[in-house]
């Protein structure tokens, strides 16, 4: 039920030069203000949602990875029931409809898309880049995803499986990359350094650790 | 209610392009892959996208195919694609 | 006959450009508003946020980007569902040009 906002700051989106904004900010823009001033939306929702947006980044499953790097039961049991295992490092799975992680072997590569449009874990590595959401993504990887994957720098040898994920309903799929090699002595925190976004689609590999 | 299909069962996507809003791409479409696992039941995306429930849910599909089942390319020999489908859209192959 | 959004397998797709932009301030707000809608209201859930992008125009669908087809299809569901109306966001798009 809308009502009246006795104070108008509330009241409109952050004032940018109208001048300057694009035709679709400026209608993004005229939406927000409206739907404040009807009281649809509140300010404070959408700070906590601003703030949520930023705070969410792939730092959150590179700790997943390096987790399963470590310790074999957590690994065994994220491939199981990703959420329940998530949940046991106090990340907060609310968010995640389903979760499933697919573990990189020596025989297996898998890369996820969502050719309909783009369905991504974003609870657990924040927002989706550019290109995974663009249309060559969408249309190439599925049918050659060895020829994206070397557009990335990353080759993969013919006798390994390359195995595509298409996210078409509920599930998110979190790529667990092979543990690199000369890891041996690094601690879990080290590794999760190794762990990159694009290694967590499954596009690239997660890094060595650089010689000393 | 019970899946109707079970991992390892050969199917095939059904063909149709409905004017409303469905969820399994047109490239797999007609192709013949195995059921690999039962994801559970979920509420169907055909009816919630236009407000409705979705009920009843239906069971959906982990579904795997070998690449060279889908494309006139020659991708690697071992290389596969997996995707989830809604039961109404497979058929026993 | 495929729609313009299921894109797998699309003829004539090219390299895929992997720069990637700073999200613009506009951008993380429309991705704010729609999680208050499907997650803190719901109001409309993403598979009508799918429905509403897959309806635009295909030539549309191509050359928009990925938020301007989002903040288009909430202004479709936000019409839909009766909180706004065209008419009024279209005054107040007028309305913010006054200097």
């Amino acid at each position: 039920m809308p009502h009246e906002h006795p104070h108008d700051h509330a009241a409109h989106a952050p004032i940018v030069a109208s001048h300057a904004m694009t035709p679709y900010e400026k209608r993004a823009s005229a939406i927000e203000s409206l739907l404040l001033a009807k009281g649809f939306i509140s300010a404070e929702a959408m700070r906590q949602k601003l703030e949520e947006i930023d705070a969410i980044t792939p730092a959150l499953g590179t700790r997943v990875v390096a987790r399963a790097w470590v310790d074999p039961a957590f690994k065994a049991q994220l491939l199981v029931n990703a959420k329940e295992a998530i949940a046991t490092l106090g990340i907060e799975t609310d968010a995640l409809t389903t979760l499933v992680a697919l573990e990189n072997t020596s025989t297996i590569h898998n890369v996820v898309v969502c050719t309909l449009c783009s369905c991504y874990p974003r609870a657990l590595l924040g927002l989706p880049p550019d290109w995974y959401k663009s249309l060559n993504y969408r249309s190439r990887v599925v049918v050659g995803p060895r020829g994206v994957l070397r557009e990335f720098g990353t080759d993969i040898p013919a006798d390994v499986e390359v195995r595509v994920y298409d996210s078409t309903a509920d599930m998110r799929y979190l790529v667990i990359p092979e543990r690199p090699a000369g890891t041996e002595q690094l601690r879990e925190a080290e590794l999760a350094e190794l762990v990159t976004r694009d290694s967590m689609i499954g596009v690239a590999k997660a890094r060595t650790p650089v010689a000393v | 209610m019970e899946p109707q299909f079970q991992p390892g069962d050969r199917v095939r996507i059904r063909v149709n392009y409905p004017a409303r809003h469905f969820r399994t791409p047109g490239y797999i479409q007609g192709k013949i892959g195995h059921v690999v696992g039962v994801h559970g039941a979920f509420r169907n995306p055909e009816a919630l996208a236009y407000g409705g429930d979705g009920l009843p849910k239906q069971f959906l599909y982990l579904v795997r195919f070998p690449q060279s089942h889908i494309w006139n390319t020659t991708p690697a020999a071992s290389d596969t694609l997996y995707i989830d489908i809604y039961e109404p859209w497979l058929e026993s192959a | 006959m495929r729609h313009v959004h299921d894109r797998g397998g699309w003829p004539d797709a090219g390299p895929v450009d992997r720069a990637e932009h700073d999200y613009a301030i506009w951008e993380k707000r429309t991705d704010a508003m729609m999680r208050i809608f499907t997650r803190d209201q719901h109001l409309f859930r993403v598979d009508e946020l799918r429905r509403a992008i897959e309806s635009i125009p295909p030539r549309d669908y191509e050359t928009m980007t990925y938020y301007e087809r989002w903040i288009t299809a909430i202004e479709t569901l936000l019409i839909e569902k009766g909180l706004l109306t065209r008419a009024e966001i279209d005054q107040q798009v007028a309305a913010m040009a006054q200097p």
